[in-house]
């Protein structure tokens, strides 16, 4: 890197961070200048303005290895902003900018632009300027988290997404279920926090430097003096604050009753983008500050992390997928399924060490279609709990006759959930359970797939609900605005693109990840 | 000059005094501050680890101050959602708000 500090060489590390917090200011003017009956355009600006971000993003700051940039952009004279920017390590150390932060920072303007549409025509939230506000300030968090390599950075990201989360889930203050999860969630997130934080301070203790890197670097070091024991609890502290993060049991408590209390555009916000920025952190924290072959005091530390997530991920699929079974809220079944989806991720994070590069790209890509996965299944239920009032599973009866696009969308979401091969969740869990088979963990990814026949149980019940049950209302039709129109259309277009013509691609995008985690 | 175990021991039983708390505890309100006292476990230890390893290094000092900031941001946020919740529920005793179960 140079020496001295280029500002516009330094800016594609945080261009969305930049964008996102333009925008919500942009919002904020918006809702004091705006009518309360115009406020629902403040939907269109957030989602269309995180959209745009992304496609920015994309477009013009490719992340371009640093041995293949041409010469003299390497010395500084002329760096091709235009074309791409360099990987590596900007803003002091404190973010790295590489294809790994770029595809879950996409992900997550992608999860935070389809609730803002999502939310538009919602009584609770349509028109409240300050719901899409939390929503952006939220995103910026999950973005600054993908990128982060540095402990102040991580600790402040993670904060920085996860408080907005808790005025959320607490933000219909009508319904007495909201104030309720936002307390639950609220007492066991910063609960977790603590512990993850007192995992942190340690780490830091022993290597006496905040950087990722350098921790690593110190750790393989000969100076290295301290007890392997210390080592593993603070190792233990960071992945039990982690599981909270991302629901694996058995720390999931929170789950159902955040899922189900919240409003439900913010439980499908908080199911994606909070989850796949725990993942990136997760994913880089491990492979960059104990990378596999660290060994301290004769135990070998990514055997160790390796069989605490093996276990989570046993653990949360198992319960996630059978308590799913008993569930009669859709809410509270989703809930479930996302414990069991998480266990899915962890199988790729238990793999990180035999298969490195097939797993990250693995979880990339999991990560990926899950956001658009379960904004669409989180849609439906949005859109049929506003025009019913119910969240009831058996109410969904007769949902094919009543409104049939409807009805083929929510089976679109929930066969994608349920990795039947058209949707994308087949090539999902594919990649990962290959990764497993990979790292030679076949009987993790043979119990993947046992746990994947159980699930396709409870998502089928759904669609047999709708398809083949008789309701009351059925000749009354659900109405669909042309905004929520535009979310089902594009999510169950990305489910099924990421299903058939668009796994190669993405999945070349993501397998980019875990060459570009290191280096400069 | 105390050594840094010391330290370390203080740091070690505070946050173990609020991992009791929060378990233990029935009142929203007392989960908060022992969950601060967890944080300032963390905060006694970041202190330490920075003047006895790296005291050239502000990187100690800075995660320290910021862990202040945020947990107090933290704590505006819950207290708010605590009173919204007694608004509504009239208690903050953690197994009266129960409408959520399953």
């Amino acid at each position: 890197m140079n020496s001295g500090f280029d500002f516009l060489a330094s800016l594609p590390a945080i261009a969305p961070e930049v964008g996102l917090t333009i925008l919500a200011i942009v919002i904020l003017f918006l809702d004091l200048r705006l009518q309360e009956s115009q406020r629902r355009n403040l939907a269109i600006v957030t989602g269309v303005g995180m959209f745009g971000i992304a496609i920015l993003y994309l477009l013009l700051w490719f992340p371009v290895p640093l041995s293949t940039a041409p010469a003299d952009a390497i010395i500084g004279v002329t760096a091709p902003q235009s074309l791409g920017a360099f990987e590596g390590l900007y803003w002091g150390g404190m973010i790295r900018h590489d294809s790994l932060a770029q595809i879950f920072k996409v992900m997550i303007l992608c999860g935070g632009a389809l609730t803002a549409l999502m939310a538009a025509d919602t009584k609770t939230l349509g028109r409240k300027g300050e719901f899409y506000l939390i929503v952006i300030v939220s995103s910026l968090g999950g973005c600054l988290i993908a990128g982060a390599t540095d402990l102040i950075m991580v600790f402040l990201g993670l904060e920085t997404m996860t408080i907005p989360l808790y005025v959320l889930a607490a933000f219909n203050r009508n319904d007495k279920r909201s104030p309720e999860s936002g307390m639950k969630y609220f007492l066991f997130g910063s609960f977790a926090s603590a512990i993850l934080l007192y995992g942190l301070s340690l780490l830091y203790g022993f290597a006496g430097t905040t950087s990722l890197p350098g921790i690593a670097s110190y750790l393989n070091s000969e100076a290295f003096g301290a007890h392997p024991f210390a080592v593993l609890v603070s190792l233990t502290l960071i992945i039990v604050g982690f599981g909270f993060k991302i629901s694996a049991a058995p720390f999931h408590f929170w789950t159902p009753d955040v899922y189900e209390g919240a409003p439900t555009p913010v439980t499908a916000f908080l199911s994606v983008s909070s989850k796949a920025a725990s993942f990136a952190l997760l994913l880089r924290f491990l492979l960059a500050v104990f990378p596999a072959g660290l060994v301290i005091g004769g135990i070998t530390i990514p055997d160790f992390w390796a069989q605490l997530v093996t276990a989570l991920a046993v653990i949360s699929m198992l319960l996630g997928n059978i308590v799913a079974l008993a569930q009669r809220n859709i809410k509270r079944m989703l809930a479930y399924s996302s414990i069991a989806q998480a266990g899915y991720t962890l199988i790729g994070i238990a793999a990180l060490q035999g298969a490195p590069e097939t797993s990250v790209a693995a979880i990339s890509f999991y990560m990926f279609m899950y956001t658009f996965t379960n904004i669409l299944a989180f849609a439906v239920v949005v859109i049929f709990s506003e025009a019913t009032g119910s969240e009831e599973i058996k109410d969904l009866a007769g949902l094919s006759r009543r409104s049939p696009w409807l009805a083929l969308t929510m089976t679109i979401g929930l066969l994608s959930l349920a990795g039947v091969p058209p949707a994308a969740g087949f090539f999902g869990k594919f990649f990962l359970f290959q990764a497993a088979v990979e790292a030679g963990l076949v009987w993790i990814a043979i119990l993947g797939v046992l746990m994947s026949i159980v699930a396709l149980y409870y998502y089928l019940t759904v669609v047999k609900v709708m398809y083949v049950d008789h309701g009351v209302d059925e000749d009354k039709p659900i109405p669909v605005s042309s905004t929520v129109g535009w979310v089902l259309g594009l999510s169950s277009l990305a489910v099924v693109l990421l299903g058939t013509f668009a796994v190669t691609p993405v999945f070349d995008w993501a397998l980019r990840g875990f060459p570009s985690l290191f280096g400069s | 000059m105390v050594p840094l175990w010391m330290y370390l021991l203080v740091a070690a039983a505070l946050f173990a005094i609020g991992t009791y708390g929060v378990l233990s505890r029935r009142n929203a309100v007392a989960i908060l501050m022992s969950v601060e006292l967890m944080l300032s476990a963390v905060n006694i230890n970041l202190v330490a680890f920075w003047r006895y390893q790296s005291p050239l290094e502000m990187s100690g000092q800075a995660f320290a101050a910021f862990v202040f900031v945020v947990a107090a941001a933290e704590a505006a946020v819950g207290l708010a959602i605590i009173i919204a919740v007694y608004r509504s529920r009239r208690s903050v005793i953690v197994e009266d708000v129960n409408l959520l179960q399953g």
